[in-house]
């Protein structure tokens, strides 16, 4: 078992006392940020982003940067479900569908039960996801070694294409969110020829944008604008945890081991596919109310109805880093900061991570394992701390997340013109989201894009402008046809409703 | 602010729709022109600059096109509240003082710019007390001072302040 030991490396590079100390302060900060109206895993991450360029440079850095970057994404995982039970607010996105049964729960006097039944099934969702990184991507790197351009290619036309088939907005809404992204990548020096595209002159836009500022701008500031619109109104539910209760809840849980199971299958699924933790949480909370015997109860409260979103969440949000780890292309948005971390701090995703940084790749493996157990321990001990956050006012609140967002979008090149594009980013983030115009292909495609592009031109340049190159082999050419077949996936869906229609 | 005009329909999602699909468009538009400038068209040396830019804006144009024309078919009768003046008036009352805020900090530095806007923002819609006030934004702008300044070490835009204080 050449993972085994390879992971027994990752671990001994991964628990020095400085990682471990890392680890905490991420969870914790990503508790915060979880729980945070305007402050998500993605731009959370991006915001924090800057402050470790400098501890990237020093040796053995990187792997440092990387644990406290990713343990701020599972605390994020683990504090959306706390506003989401205890507020009915949710926190993150994947959090809604934990409010259908959580609420209901902390209602009737038993949030401590439905949080202890929230943390742990997000804990066993992101196990199995690790586990399943632990064994699955050394072997898709090992596959994806042999790649050349065309393949590259066809993987980010998979990728984009399965946000089309797979995403609940508008296919065309999709479409143009994500080409958006990808003339907005476009933006500054060419990469192959040095010649200014789009620029119209501005020196300001010879760097083109940075994914970092418009996931700040996107998803913080848009969010801000979202929730002060609905009007504030934090009326929660009191938060108590004990261990009786805590002990009282393990008990119950093992029942849900079928949806458990169920809900961590969909979770990486779907994670891996870059469908993301939030279908992921809506599809498995469905599945899980149709095949349990107290389905019809779904929704007053069941414990069953908070083990199946979280699960799936969590093992979603954590198996979205399979692809960026093996294949340079992240799973959500998050995933795609880490991925730019990473371009920043001098590693180049990919398949060729594992052979020249295996420190680095299997110190990040070990790390998913302790992080999240390092999340499980903070969340069961400090619930009561994290909901008196919601308890400051949001006018003290909101303007704090400004500034931060800020300083945030600031840092990431010291340009204050950054400053105002996030503000830019703010409204449109705040437009989109209204109009069902999906965020997570523009970001993935503001990444991806000058990637995609390369390996697009060189592939052309191989095959002398000869399209058929993306069905010259059977790996490339089943990867372009299922992609295609997800890209036409809503002209079917639309075909066959008209045709029941009639 | 009575309830009347809290719910009153500052615009809907029709009119919404339109307008975004519109600036899709011309957007779209504008990728395709400059492509076009820089050669989209298959070079001596392989594709040229604005080779791969222009499908881009095409298939952006073409997805614009399609949201615009759904826009326009939208009847009038399922026509839902994009906004509602209420909501508006919230949503502004952050990003006028939030834009103002990023235009400041070229000029006065993000210290002072974020004391006065956390100032702003708590006395005028969270009506605290002044010393409330005065504590919770120089706090948070000193905080950030010690974070950044002194132990990551990434400096931030710094006015005419600072530089009295000798704080460069």
């Amino acid at each position: 078992m050449a993972e085994i030991q390879a992971l027994a490396g990752g671990f001994a590079v991964a628990l020095t006392l400085t990682n471990l100390l890392l680890m905490f302060t991420g969870v914790i900060l990503g508790v915060i940020i979880g729980v945070l109206p305007g402050l998500g895993g993605a731009n959370g991450v991006a915001i924090l982003l800057p402050l470790t360029f400098s501890m990237a440079q020093t040796p053995g850095g990187a792997t440092s940067a990387i644990i406290l970057l990713s343990c701020i994404y599972w605390g994020a995982l683990f504090g959306g479900a706390i506003t989401s039970i205890l507020f009915n607010i949710p926190g993150e996105p994947w959090s809604v569908a934990t409010t259908f049964d959580g609420y209901p729960l902390a209602q009737q006097g038993r949030a401590g039960n439905a949080l202890t039944a929230a943390f742990t099934s997000s804990f066993i969702g992101a196990l199995v996801a690790v586990i399943l990184i632990t064994f699955l991507s050394p072997v898709i790197a090992n596959f994806a070694l042999e790649f050349g351009p065309p393949e590259f290619f066809a993987v980010y036309f998979l990728t984009f294409c399965a946000f089309i088939g797979t995403s609940k907005e508008p296919a065309f809404k999709t479409l143009a969110s994500m080409m958006l992204g990808f003339a907005l990548a476009a933006v500054g020096t060419d990469p192959v020829t040095g010649t200014l595209r789009l620029t119209f002159g501005s020196t300001k836009l010879l760097t083109g944008f940075d994914f970092l500022v418009a996931v700040i701008g996107l998803f913080g500031i848009g969010e801000i604008l979202l929730t002060l619109e609905e009007g504030l109104a934090f009326r929660g539910a009191k938060a108590k945890l004990n261990m009786r209760v805590v002990l009282e809840t393990w008990k119950e849980l093992p029942r849900y081991w079928l949806t458990s199971l169920r809900s961590s299958a969909v979770g990486c699924f779907m994670g891996i596919v870059p469908g993301g933790a939030t279908p992921a949480s809506f599809m498995s909370y469905g599945v899980a109310r149709r095949f349990s015997p107290d389905g019809d109860k779904f929704g007053s409260g069941m414990v069953e109805g908070v083990v199946a979103p979280e699960t799936a969440a969590h093992a979603a949000g954590t198996s979205a880093l399979l692809p960026m780890i093996t294949l340079g292309v992240p799973g959500s948005p998050t995933a795609a900061v880490l991925l730019g971390g990473l371009m920043i701090w001098g590693l180049q995703p990919g398949p060729l991570l594992f052979v020249e940084k295996p420190d680095f790749v299997w110190g990040l493996i070990a790390s998913m394992y302790l992080g999240n157990i390092a999340g499980l321990v903070v969340v069961l001990t400090c619930v009561p701390l994290f909901a008196a956050i919601l308890r400051v006012p949001f006018s003290v609140i909101a303007p704090i997340i400004v500034v931060v967002c800020a300083i945030g979008a600031y840092t990431v090149h010291n340009a204050i013109f950054d400053v105002w594009m996030m503000v830019v980013f703010g409204v449109m983030g705040y437009a989109f989201k209204k109009l069902q115009y999906p965020l997570a292909p523009l970001v993935l495609a503001i990444v991806l894009g000058d990637a995609a592009e390369a390996s697009f031109r060189q592939a052309m340049l191989v095959s002398l402008g000869d399209m058929t190159i993306f069905f010259s082999n059977k790996l490339v050419g089943f990867l372009t046809t299922v992609a295609l077949v997800l890209l036409l996936w809503p002209s079917v869906t639309w075909l066959l409703g008209k045709a029941r229609a009639r | 602010m009575t309830e009347e005009r809290e719910g009153r329909v500052a615009l809907r999602i029709k009119s919404a729709e339109i307008a975004v699909a519109a600036l899709f468009l011309m957007a779209g538009v504008l990728v395709m022109y400059d492509s076009v400038r820089l050669g989209a068209t298959w070079g001596d040396d392989g594709p040229k600059p604005g080779y791969f830019p222009f499908y881009i804006g095409l298939i952006m144009t073409v997805a614009a096109v399609m949201n615009l024309a759904r826009g326009f078919m939208i009847p009038a009768d399922k026509n839902p509240p994009f906004v509602l003046a209420g909501q508006l008036e919230m949503v502004l009352t952050v990003l006028v003082p939030a834009a103002v805020y990023a235009a400041a900090i070229g000029w006065i530095g993000i210290y002072v710019a974020s004391i006065l806007f956390i100032a702003f923002f708590m006395r005028w819609l969270g009506k605290f007390a002044w010393w409330k006030v005065a504590a919770v934004s120089a706090g948070t702008a000193v905080a950030l001072f010690l974070i950044f300044e002194r132990w990551f070490l990434v400096p931030l835009p710094k006015g005419p302040i600072e530089a009295f204080l000798g704080l460069n």
